[in-house]
């Protein structure tokens, strides 16, 4: 296989930031909250930029859907080796309820437009935690899947993936074009290091709107309340002869 | 980066040179002869300094800092202060220093490099170990961390000073170790290169700086030469064909000494005094690499903090250095380092507002959790003072750190005064900041396992190195002095000619009256600061004109003696940075009120509150200059010190009598 690859990433709060939920349990607060890319959206990156340098693909396109920040994390993905960008425009309202089936269907009319061969994604976003986005677009493209990958080998024009699934691994082969899906122990991510970063301001970012590719991103969803988690309640020291709460002594 | 205490002595004696003759009655000696007759301290320096011609030098940025000496119309606002005069060029309005492109450049940046600190480097591990783990280092290499300004065409990131302080403060707040060796590097090591350098040199040695393939070092201090920086020992004769100079000496506590491959060298050079044809040694600046031969190092030095960072000895021996590598040109040395230390002390202020960020979570984390006699003890006022005094001091610091920078960006040239203010305050802050945080912790605070007392071992360094507090509040003083000195001496030459002056002296006679009188002057801020915050501008005005009045005071009364006076100089120089930490914060607060930020009703608060109390302490420091009671106090702790000194320790005998 030789060709191109398409890496979704997705912009997602940070997941040191610690969530709040706003006050009329609508969603939760983002304005002025750290951002970054979903880890395993970074890890997906990882994985074509590898196969880019082992010369076994062509060209890595990074796509975030989203406001105009997602180019941020777009940038990102091209300071880790990326070779251009697509912007999917999609904001207010619209990027409220954009969800995975929205977003599935984005990446599908892309993988056709870009013929790409390949679409590697996040097994699910640290946000909403889905996992529906691979499994999604591979039904709308009927392509094969496979998710949870935590091995990835490319073997003339099949793909050798080692899934993780309970209790242990599975291997599959399955055809390209295809949709794979990256698990935590997939690899590591690189780091974007500041002269990556430099370079890749000379990256092209492509900015289109989900009507340039036909796509209707209506939403059948609607979120009825956003609560915390209810609060942990302390623990209780236990010692061995029962004596309790020593730990709350004096020093 | 520990060497670097120095150079500001001959900056001083710089200053000392130029407070004008005219104050002290008429008689004309030359600064020179006045400065060796009086100041024994500063006499090597001053020697030195009367061979200082404001000659040509080979960079721009020297020959712009050279024209600050010239006192006229200055823009600093530190500088006029002591004139008691307003200049609000650099401090209104808050500066904003970032293009949009290198804001978002910048916006890219942050996010790879607290990542980096967080996940990759170990600050307890590095402590430890004493040095920086070997993978944290080839990541900071690849990161680009070694080339933050070398320009991008040689290998750099390119970035501006505000760009570099945002970075900086993101090492400050995880690593202070990891933060010397970087700084010893770029922000000393081979910042004289990037400001001196000649095109050939930065193409020769910029690009493998950038990488980190090669570690630079500064070399100055010396074991006879500390604070007194003109007095170095090490030499560099040239030889007959003037193709090389021969270097001897050797320096102590060199940042970075055991891994650098590029030294920044200060050495003595004997050279012909164009108008006496006698033979003198004035300080030239060479770049120095370890291949050169008869270079060595000591073993890294044990320390209290910043272990991680590299600190030795390192040794010259006949090492034959290339006329090439001179910086800018014999006996220029004294402006390199100078320049050098200038143009970097905005970058510690910006580490240590965000050391002071990552304490103030800490100490904000426990006072939020912790609970004592049922409640959290956040709730109580003792803590609840801590805590406020910790933001304010973080907050001026930040904002002082940002407008240096800012300032410069913008091409100023003047804030020699301005930066020392900052590395004062900052590692004042600072020590200040973190100590009240394990006060906060208590007993947790105090085990390493919490890891603030780290970064309080780490932090002790910061008031010595760079120029000590000490020697940075007496640059201060007498920066200020020497420029309110050419007032006066403009304005004893208009007494000269009453008549062809009687405008400008009816104008200065009517102010001092009003002074006398405590009306103001005519001097404000209104229009200026956010009219939230008039009441703030006018404490502020308020303490400008009073200091004016004091030096002017004390210049008339000490005239060029005022060198020697150090308790009075020491007062003087901790008024000037409580009035510039009042302007920062106005200008900083003054912004986010314009701007309606979220945070602006805080700010104004933390801005009165920071500008009510440094009033205060304005008004009984100049109390104190003027009494004569202070007097007498100086004179008690001068003969108290003496005592204890010729006794070898303290004198009254224990209370039980043995």
């Amino acid at each position: 296989m030789s060709g191109r690859v398409l890496v979704g990433v997705k912009r997602v709060i940070d997941y040191a930031v610690k969530i709040r939920v706003k006050p009329d349990n609508s969603s939760v607060v983002t304005d002025g909250v750290k951002h970054s890319m979903n880890p395993f959206c970074e890890i997906a990156v990882e994985e074509a930029v590898k196969m880019k340098e082992k010369k076994l693909i062509k060209e890595v396109v990074a796509v975030s859907c989203g406001p105009q920040q997602a180019q941020e994390t777009i940038r990102t993905a091209l300071a880790m080796g990326a070779d251009r960008g697509i912007h999917v425009e999609v904001t207010g309202k619209d990027y409220e309820t954009l969800g995975p089936l929205q977003i599935s269907k984005i990446m599908a009319a892309l993988a056709k437009k870009e013929e790409a061969q390949l679409i590697i994604l996040g097994k699910q976003a640290i946000d909403d935690d889905c996992n529906q986005t691979g499994q999604m677009t591979a039904a709308l493209l009927d392509w094969p899947q496979g998710t949870f990958a935590s091995e990835v080998s490319l073997e003339g024009d099949k793909i050798k993936v080692v899934r993780e699934v309970d209790g242990g691994l599975e291997t599959i082969k399955i055809n390209v074009p295809a949709v794979i899906t990256a698990d935590l122990r997939l690899n590591t991510p690189r780091y974007a290091t500041l002269p990556n970063i430099m370079k890749a301001k000379k990256k092209k970012i492509a900015n289109m709107k989900p009507a340039d590719l036909g796509v209707d991103i209506t939403s059948r969803l609607e979120v009825l309340r956003v609560d915390e988690p209810p609060q942990r309640q302390a623990g209780v020291k236990e010692h061995k002869h029962g004596a309790r709460n020593l730990a709350e002594g004096t020093l | 980066m520990l060497l670097r205490k120095v150079s500001q002595s001959s900056a001083l004696c710089g200053s000392i040179l130029r407070i004008p003759p005219v104050l002290s009655g008429g008689r004309r000696h030359t600064g020179a002869v006045v400065a060796v007759q009086n100041a024994r301290l500063y006499a090597s320096q001053a020697a030195e300094a009367v061979l200082e011609k404001p000659a040509a030098v080979g960079s721009d940025t020297a020959s712009k800092v050279e024209k600050k000496t010239v006192a006229a119309e200055s823009k600093s606002f530190a500088v006029n202060i002591f004139k008691g005069q307003i200049a609000t060029a650099q401090v209104f309005p808050y500066p904003s220093a970032l293009n949009e492109e290198q804001e978002q450049f910048l916006r890219e940046l942050v996010g790879p490099v607290g990542k980096f600190f967080e996940e990759v480097n170990d600050p307890a591990k590095n402590d430890a170990l004493e040095k920086v783990e070997d993978h944290t280092m080839e990541g900071l290499k690849e990161m680009g961390a070694f080339g933050l300004q070398v320009p991008a065409d040689l290998g750099g990131l390119g970035l501006s000073n505000t760009q570099y302080a945002r970075l900086v403060e993101i090492v400050g707040s995880h690593d202070l170790g990891v933060g010397i060796t970087l700084g010893a590097h770029q922000s000393i090591g081979f910042k004289g290169i990037l400001l001196f350098g000649n095109p050939a040199q930065k193409e020769k040695y910029l690009p493998k700086l950038a990488t980190g393939e090669h570690v630079a070092a500064f070399c100055l201090t010396e074991p006879a030469s500390g604070s007194d920086a003109a007095s170095i020992k090490t030499t560099a004769v040239q030889s007959p064909c003037g193709q090389y100079f021969t270097l001897n000496g050797s320096k102590i506590w060199i940042s970075n000494g055991g891994l650098a491959e590029i030294f920044t060298v200060f050495a003595k050079t004997p050279m012909k005094d164009p108008k006496t044809g006698e033979m003198k040694d004035k300080i030239s600046a060479f770049i120095v690499e370890r291949s050169f031969g008869g270079v060595s190092h000591g073993p890294p030095e044990k320390k209290m903090g910043i272990k991680a960072s590299n600190t030795a000895e390192v040794y010259f021996e006949n090492v034959r250095v290339p006329a090439d590598c001179l910086l800018t040109e014999v006996g220029g040395g004294f402006k390199v380092a100078m320049n050098i230390l200038n143009n970097g002390r905005f970058g510690m202020a910006a580490a240590l507002s965000g050391t002071m960020k990552g304490v103030i979570t800490k100490a904000v984390d426990h006072a939020a959790n912790r609970t004592q006699f049922g409640n959290k003890i956040h709730n109580y006022g003792a803590i609840q003072e801590k805590i406020a005094r910790m933001t304010m001091l973080q907050y001026v610091t930040e904002s002082m750190a940002y407008m240096i920078s800012g300032n410069m960006d913008s091409g100023a040239t003047e804030f020699q005064i301005e930066a020392a203010i900052s590395k004062i305050y900052a590692s004042e802050a600072a020590w200040t900041v973190t100590d009240e945080c394990i006060q906060i912790m208590g007993g947790m605070g105090f085990m390493k396992d919490a890891g603030v007392e780290r970064v309080m071992r780490d932090l002790r360094i910061f008031r010595i190195f760079e120029g000590t507090n000490d020697i940075l509040r007496l640059f201060v003083a007498l920066n200020g002095f020497q420029n309110a000195g050419n007032q006066l001496k403009s304005l004893q030459k208009a007494l000269k000619n009453p008549l062809g002056n009687a405008g400008l002296l009816a104008g200065e006679l009517t102010k001092r009256a009003k002074r006398k009188a405590g009306l103001s002057t005519g001097l404000t801020l209104q229009g200026t600061v956010h009219p939230e915050l008039a009441q703030s501008g006018e404490l502020t005005t308020k303490a400008i004109e009073q200091f004016g009045a004091v030096i002017e005071e004390l210049l008339i009364k000490h005239g060029k003696k005022i060198i020697d006076e150090q308790f009075v100089l020491k007062r003087v120089a901790d008024t000037a940075i409580d009035l510039y930490a009042m302007v920062v914060v106005l200008s900083r607060a003054s912004r986010s009120l314009s701007q309606g930020n979220a945070s602006a009703q805080h700010e104004k608060m933390l801005c009165e509150t920071w500008c009510v109390e440094a009033h205060d302490r304005i008004m009984q420091d100049i109390k104190s200059l003027r009494s004569s009671q202070s007097r007498q106090l100086f004179k008690n702790l001068r003969a108290i010190s003496s005592a204890v000194v010729e006794n070898g320790g303290v004198v009254a005998p224990h209370p039980l009598g043995f």
